[in-house]
């Protein structure tokens, strides 16, 4: 383990970069440069990313120098190298949500993400590695490649949003942005030891997800400190009319949020979250979270919510039934790959039948199943209804509490490999998925390390629209902890 | 004609003695808004194939749907003129089939919560209304256009995404008439209400017929038949008719009606079977997540009434019982909103409502025929309605005769001269004074002695003769009541 050469500017924080490119200590296009070696140099080895756009992050680097040169405003993240995961789309950038039915597909348009952070001056570098349709939990199951962990090259960085936490932990690029639709966000960021926000259903548009299941996707930022996925979050936090499901309720000053520590704070601690299943290391770096924010003047309490044994079925009905329906569009006819075919049938199955990687076509099976005629009711709608319960059970506690600390996965990084069942696969998100049926925030900070240096990720999950709070809470777990600046040792 | 089709066309007349056609439509009507349904591309017809898109209308990945404000205010007018239930929440539902001009894998249409229930549509049936319920309207989105050419197709997007209402009848129109009926009226009724433009030719109101017969006297409906493409209202008897006689056939030989759906050809006369029920798709329906339910508050009902003019089945009701119109004056009044205000601006700057009859004839046959000589329609009429009331009360009143009346609409259409000025200005009042039209009287007798006696003996005919002569003497300006009743004072008969 070693601290990063303080030199370099590897592990910078966001605000670090945005300060000096503002401040002219360094230039956008040596910040660019650097990271551009730096993936060159690890990528291979990690897999993080799918695509890096070297000419486009220096001609958006020239355009920051020059605006700076000019006196002109360089924006909030001017200069600051970011990551995209892969099915956020962006114009003129390939974009292939890691399927092989959209390889080489090149969008006429840019995302609501991709728009925010190139507007607040962001260099977008690439676009990271992923499951295949966000559909995974260890980026195995991406089309292309899998990624690995920076801690233990032997591991998964976990996944879905896999390669943008590897990229953020491995220090090749400042942040980067995944997607979150039951965990993808969190699980990998607590796997590769960064930490990994998911706002509120509806804070962050979803104008350019490429959707896996439209109820629960949300966007939100993976960065190696609390106030740098403070920072991303200010800037794609927002209305947006394109999206009808996007909130219009002002955003806050989430920075201002950063210090106000937890003298007071009430946080719950749900008993369901701490069953036999959890590993000790994991258990006891939670329990050693719980000592310091009582230390710190946290109120402490443990809280129930009854309903959490439902969330896994619930979500692997409602899911799968939004992909099905989701990915209906990709039939070979207007973008991605084409098989050969004689006829309009063989084209869409054949197109299909090669595009489409086996876990997608799992959840293809089965959500459409689950809307069969006749079945809805007993499927989809039951599911929809216990997602109601599982509302009503973190109404209830945050009746009490102001904040929900859990940890974010039972078990530290695995294997490649090792996890061969899907459904054994599914169960490493069991912690994270009740967060996205409800619409909550959820927050994942390291809490600290196994004995074998694998990070530990605390899970925090929040009211609805109280990011504030998470950032607040998780800011003090940071600071508590303090492992902020401890890096993996072979990507130095 | 051959004998043979003579004769099942006779057993066909026969069997409809024994059984019942049930038909149930299906019609599409393309909302008048300027972007579409779910995004902000525009909805023009006839422009460059694909050139009406955008990333939600081509379905790219990524791309979302926001709904449309202005279709769900053209919808519920619909509803609200249909005296329909309107949900306060209703929902979007997804509707999956692949086909290539649905970019998506599946349609956004409406299923189990639709905006509109329970509504009715009267139909004009001669001199009557019927009423005909309409189980459900709700809001939906085109899709694109498969174009053949050879082996190879192309697909348009340009209709893609463009919003439609689907109106849902009751089974409950029992001829092909009736049908037909049932589609002009709700063509009518949306041009009425300027919810759509309804143009057929562009494919703006599209039908299904959903076809079955029964036994007089039974309740259950039999086998349906679904007939699609049939897009004008003559095509919608046509092969409504034609159905019903090939299921009655069917039905005749001893054969079952099998539940499929069919195509419609006009040019042939015939349909073809498009496919059967194991064929059809399970379109996997659920609430569309990407968009929250359609909510409709009192707020938005109560501008809706407010501006919701009589509808054309009110006013057609009102036109025979209150102003004393023909059926057939009155139908082809309220065939289009334009011509109904025209004629209520007519009748209101009339003095007496009993002028009512007097100017629907004007309005008909002779402003009518001067637009239609123009090509102009009754919104484009250089003459104002209180400028044609004006006129018929000069008739009315006796200033003029309607002979030259008709003159006086000429010019005035022509000049938009005020007929009064015209009337004083060319000096063609009508005379009614009997103390200036006795002399003329006198003069023509005098100057036609003969013709005087023979009158007189018993030549009845004669009469028309002297009243021609006055006419002559007066530049036809003598009032013929005044006129006759002077003649025949003075002839002694």
């Amino acid at each position: 383990m070693s601290v990063a050469d303080p030199k370099g500017l590897a592990y910078w924080t966001v605000a670090d970069t945005a300060r000096r490119v503002a401040a002219g200590e360094v230039t956008a296009e040596d910040v660019v440069e650097q990271t551009l070696a730096r993936i060159t140099e690890h990528d291979a080895t990690l897999g993080a990313f799918l695509e890096v756009d070297a000419s486009g992050a220096r001609a958006a680097a020239r355009l920051v120098d020059q605006k700076r040169a000019a006196g002109a405003p360089i924006g909030p993240l001017g200069g600051v190298p970011i990551a995209l995961k892969d099915n956020l789309v962006t114009k003129g950038l390939v974009t292939t949500a890691g399927s092989k039915i959209l390889a080489g597909w090149v969008p006429p348009y840019d995302g609501a993400a991709a728009e925010r952070l190139r507007a607040a001056g962001a260099i977008l570098v690439g676009k990271t590695n992923l499951d295949e349709f966000g559909m995974g939990s260890s980026t195995e199951r991406s089309a292309y490649k899998p990624a690995k962990n920076p801690w233990d090259t032997s591991r998964v960085p976990g996944g879905s949003s896999g390669g943008s936490a590897a990229a953020v932990a491995a220090g090749l690029c400042a942040a980067s942005l995944g997607t979150d639709t039951g965990g993808s966000i969190r699980q990998p960021a607590a796997l590769c030891g960064v930490v990994g926000l998911k706002p509120t259903y509806g804070r962050v548009s979803r104008w350019g997800v490429i959707a896996f299941a439209s109820s629960l996707d949300q966007v939100g930022p993976l960065a190696r400190t609390v106030a740098d996925a403070a920072a991303l979050l200010q800037v794609l936090a927002g209305h947006d009319p394109r999206d009808a499901t996007s909130l219009t309720a002002p955003v806050p000053d989430y920075g201002a949020a950063l210090a106000g520590g937890v003298a007071g704070v009430k946080v719950g601690v749900p008993k369901e979250y701490f069953g036999p299943g959890i590993d000790a290391d994991v258990r006891a770096a939670i329990d050693q979270v719980i000592h310091q924010l009582r230390d710190a003047g946290a109120a402490i309490s443990e809280v129930s919510l009854p309903h959490t044994g439902l969330a896994l079925p619930a979500y692997y009905l409602v899911a799968p039934a939004e992909a099905s329906s989701n990915l209906a569009r990709y039939d070979g006819l207007r973008y991605g790959a084409r098989a050969d075919a004689p006829d309009l049938l063989q084209t869409y199955m054949r197109s299909r039948g090669a595009g489409f990687g086996p876990e997608v076509k799992r959840r293809i099976m089965l959500g459409t199943y689950a809307l069969r005629s006749g079945y809805y009711d007993a499927y989809y709608r039951k599911a929809q209804q216990v997602r109601t319960l599982i509302k009503r059970d973190f109404d209830a506690a945050f009746r009490e509490v102001d904040v929900l600390l859990t940890p974010t996965t039972p078990a530290p990084a695995f294997p490649l490999g090792s996890v061969s069942s899907p459904l054994d696969m599914y169960l490493a998100d069991v912690f994270t998925l009740a967060c996205n049926l409800a619409g909550l925030p959820g927050l994942s900070v390291p809490a600290g390390f196994t004995p074998a240096g694998l990070p530990i990720g605390a899970q925090l999950l929040g009211k609805p629209l109280d990011e504030a709070m998470l950032l607040r809470v998780g800011s003090a777990i940071e600071g508590a902890v303090g492992l902020a600046d401890r890096h993996p040792e072979a990507f130095a | 004609m051959s004998a043979e089709q003579k004769l099942s066309e006779r057993s066909v007349a026969e069997m409809l003695l024994d059984w019942e056609p049930v038909i149930g439509l299906e019609v599409h009507v393309q909302l008048a808004t300027s972007s579409k349904a779910f995004s902000p591309s525009g909805t023009a017809f006839g422009e460059p194939p694909n050139s009406l898109t955008d990333p939600t209308v081509l379905g790219l990945p990524g791309a979302l749907p926001a709904f449309n404000r202005h279709a769900l205010e053209l919808a519920l007018r619909l509803g609200v003129a249909t005296s329909s239930q309107i949900r306060a929440k209703s929902r979007f539902a997804r509707k999956h089939y692949f086909y290539p001009d649905l970019p998506k894998g599946y349609q956004i249409s409406q299923y189990d919560e639709p905006l509109c229930e329970h509504g009715h549509l009267d139909l004009i049936v001669g001199a009557e209304l019927k009423r005909v319920r309409l189980q459900r309207i709700h809001l939906e989105e085109d899709a694109g256009k498969n174009l053949h050419a050879g082996t190879v197709s192309h697909v348009d997007l340009n209709r893609a995404g463009v919003p439609l209402v689907e109106v849902v009848s009751e089974p409950e129109l029992t001829s092909a008439e009736e049908a037909a009926e049932f589609m002009r009226a709700l063509h009518r009724l949306v041009r009425w209400l300027d919810i759509s433009e309804a143009d057929m030719e562009k494919g703006q109101l599209r039908c299904d017929a959903n076809v079955s017969i029964r036994m007089r006297g039974e309740d259950r409906l039999g086998t349906r038949t679904e007939l699609k493409n049939i897009n004008s209202f003559r095509f919608v008897q046509h092969a409504v008719e034609h159905e019903i006689a090939r299921q009655l056939r069917i039905i005749d030989a001893g054969g079952r009606i099998e539940r499929e759906t069919r195509l419609w050809d006009e040019t042939l006369g015939q349909s073809a079977p498009l496919r059967s029920k194991e064929e059809a798709n399970d379109y996997r329906y659920f609430p569309d997540p990407d968009l929250p339910p359609v909510m409709v508050d009192g707020g938005m009902m109560g501008g809706i009434l407010k501006t919701l003019p009589e509808l054309p089945a009110v006013r057609f009701a009102r036109y025979q019982k209150e102003l004393g119109l023909s059926p057939d004056d009155a139908r082809l009044l309220v065939s289009e909103r334009g011509l109904a205000d025209y004629f209520d601006a007519c009748v209101a700057a009339h003095p007496s409502q009993r002028g009512a009859r007097n100017l629907a004839n004007w309005m008909l046959t002779e402003l009518l025929g001067a637009l239609n000589a123009e090509g102009k329609s009754i919104t484009e009429s250089p003459m104002p309605a209180p400028t044609l009331s004006a006129l018929v009360v000069l008739v009315e009143n006796g200033t003029i005769s309607g002979k030259i009346g008709k003159e006086i609409f000429e010019e005035s259409f022509r000049t938009g001269e005020p007929p009064l000025a015209i009337v004083e200005r060319r000096g063609v009042q009508q005379i009614s004074d009997e103390a200036v039209l006795a002399p003329v009287v006198d003069k023509v007798i005098a100057a036609n002695a003969k013709q005087a006696k023979d009158y007189q003996s018993g030549k009845d005919g004669l009469f028309g003769f002297f009243v021609g002569q006055v006419m002559k003497e007066t530049q036809g300006r003598a009032n013929p009541v005044v006129a006759n009743d002077l003649l025949r004072k003075k002839l002694g008969r």
